[in-house]
């Protein structure tokens, strides 16, 4: 399963309602946490950013969101340069970050005032009383935060990312550290803002939340973007692996006997990929071979290995599911 | 201009001010007034007049300066500290806010507070010490200046300091012994030659003579110094600050 880069349309131009260039992060000591992202987000999609700790999901989001500075590459939201028109790309994003980062002494109800304002809306308490209903904390407005539970500190993170109504929502690790009931309410949450026109990315390192949530998935391994696609697409592949053919002759294109098939010809004419699924009963792998011999193809070599983005999988559902660092 | 911004950067400053009511208004006022009560009401009457004002009237501009000063730098720093070591500057860092509007919040709030303060002390001091203000505009309006000046450099001070010793290591070893040697309790012209000389070099000096001039008119140094050299730290300051927004020094990796 190769995957070659993703081409790189006009920003401006696209559908997406986000569009990173060649984005790259060095810190300051020197290591390079975001190597070469290009990656547009669709207007209206939920995707889930998945990768185990580390990866750079969060230095990700924090360039997109303006928390971090990017060392190279450019960002658009919502058609807005994040860097030269950040006004606009900011009024347009809402985040709600790993960590519990809240104010202890402030009540509920004054940090989402507080959001809405600094994000240059105007006050709407109609607004802010929906947000704080829909995430069961109306009855905890007048509450500090400093009396709340984690569970509670997360709702509240959420109702202060969407009290100034953003058209994107960054998720950060949502679920770290909730109990299951605060997870499916989000996810109810989330599917809500979607049906409302929200984009919505969320990271995660749970392969499970990825799948219930997302319309499509990209995987972040080491700084670089490894896949995006539809989860749909990407579960189908999962589910697969390839033979390996390596070829006597180069070939210039698949010939028309082998048509049907699902075959893959490299760019120099000498392998030939075939994927199957490893669910079914049929391989198809004596049919191949059978027909390669028909058509006169040789090979000298043939290996059947498993993708390398399943092994990515596999290597994240292995991992202890513990809460992240 | 982000106005709703600034004004939720500065009720929220402010809604911590009067959280903390003991700590950041009655407690200066009342260690100020304690100062009156000694020397002014208490020491002052044995001390002989200078520049035809008694002393208890005398240490008046000086006291304030002193709470002024302290207050504002500590209020600013304190503003925006916490949230760096909350954690909580990520929503500031990601909102479209630009930095002369974070400043006219943090920076805004904390002046505004140090007005306040200032104010309340003049009044508490009436309790104590007969005085008369000849120039009332230029008192008000030094008030403004020192306090924004100086919550501008407490705003610097917060923003640098990473940890909370650094954050009060300023306010107690460099201000508050400036303001003790700058005249705050006599007038410069009583030391010796070479230390009047040298006392030149505190900035504080001409803050406190230029609103000791607007109380009695008369100062150690010429009002239109004392007003320059206060506008030049304002100047100083904004640079910094500016500087450090557009590099994201201390704010963004
Ligand atoms: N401020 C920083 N300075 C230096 N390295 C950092 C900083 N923040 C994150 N990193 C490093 O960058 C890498 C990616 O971190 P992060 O984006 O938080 O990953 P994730 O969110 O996928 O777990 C990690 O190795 C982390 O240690
Ligand atoms: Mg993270």
């Amino acid at each position: 399963m190769s995957h070659s880069a993703p081409p790189v349309p006009d920003a401006a131009a696209s559908d997406a309602i986000v569009s990173i260039r060649n984005l790259g992060k060095t810190y300051a000591g020197g290591f390079e946490a975001l190597r070469d992202i290009n990656l547009d987000i669709r207007r209206g999609e939920i995707l889930a950013l998945l990768g185990p700790n580390g990866a750079g999901k969060t230095t990700l989001i924090s360039i997109i969101c303006g928390i971090v500075n990017a060392t190279r590459g450019t960002v658009y939201a919502d058609g807005h340069d994040i860097r030269h028109d950040y006004r606009a790309a900011r009024a347009a994003i809402g985040l709600v970050p790993q960590e519990l980062h809240t104010d202890a002494f402030e009540s509920v109800m004054a940090t989402l005032k507080f959001s809405r304002g600094l994000f240059g809306r105007p006050p709407n308490p109609a607004h802010l009383e929906k947000v704080l209903r829909d995430l069961s904390l109306w009855d905890k407005r007048n509450a500090k935060i400093m009396t709340l539970s984690g569970g509670m500190k997360r709702r509240v993170l959420i109702a202060k990312a969407l009290s100034h109504e953003p058209k994107i929502l960054f998720l950060d690790e949502p679920s770290a550290g909730v109990d299951v009931e605060l997870r499916h309410d989000m996810w109810q949450m989330v599917r809500q803002l979607r049906e409302s026109g929200t984009t919505i990315i969320l990271t995660t390192h749970y392969i499970e939340e990825a799948e219930e949530m997302a319309d499509r998935i990209g995987v972040i391994n080491k700084g670089a973007l490894i896949v995006v696609e539809d989860k749909a697409v990407l579960m189908r592949k999962l589910g697969k692996k390839q033979l390996t053919l390596s070829l006597q002759q180069a070939m210039e294109r698949i010939p028309e006997g082998l048509a049907g098939l699902p075959l893959e010809l490299s760019e120099d004419g000498l392998t030939l990929v075939y994927t199957f699924d490893t669910q079914s009963e049929e391989t198809g792998i004596a049919g191949l071979l059978r027909r390669l011999g028909e058509q006169g193809i040789d090979f000298k070599d043939l290996r059947s290995s498993e993708s390398s983005l399943e092994e990515i999988f596999v290597n994240l559902v292995r991992k202890p599911k513990g809460n992240p660092a | 201009m982000n106005i709703h911004g600034i004004r939720a950067i500065y009720r929220f400053e402010m809604a911590r001010t009067f959280r903390t009511l003991m700590q950041s208004i009655a407690s200066p006022v009342l260690s100020t007034s304690l100062y009156f009560i000694v020397f002014g009401a208490a020491i002052g009457s044995r001390m002989g007049e200078i520049d035809g004002t008694s002393y208890g009237a005398f240490i008046i501009p000086g006291l304030i300066m002193l709470s002024l000063l302290n207050e504002s730098i500590s209020n600013a720093s304190f503003g925006i500290y916490m949230p760096k070591w909350a954690g909580t500057i990520y929503e500031l860092l990601s909102a479209p806010v630009s930095w002369v509007e974070v400043l006219l919040g943090y920076v805004g709030a904390a002046a505004t507070k140090s007005v306040m303060l200032g104010l309340l002390i003049l009044i508490t001091a009436r309790f104590f010490v007969a005085y008369e203000i000849a120039h009332p505009i230029w008192m008000f309006a030094f008030l403004v200046l020192t306090s924004v000046t100086f919550s501008l450099f407490g705003f610097i001070i917060g923003l640098w300091a990473d940890d909370f010793q650094k954050l009060q290591v300023i306010p107690l070893m460099v201000v508050t012994p400036l303001t003790f040697l700058g005249g705050a309790f006599y007038s410069i012209s009583m030391l010796p030659p070479l230390w009047q000389k040298i006392t030149l070099f505190n900035p504080v000096v001409y803050l406190i003579s230029g609103f000791r001039w607007s109380f009695y008119g008369h100062a150690d140094v010429h009002i239109a110094v004392s007003t320059g050299m206060t506008l030049g730290f304002l100047a100083i300051c904004l640079a910094i600050v500016s500087w450090i927004f557009r590099t994201g020094w201390k704010l963004r990796s």
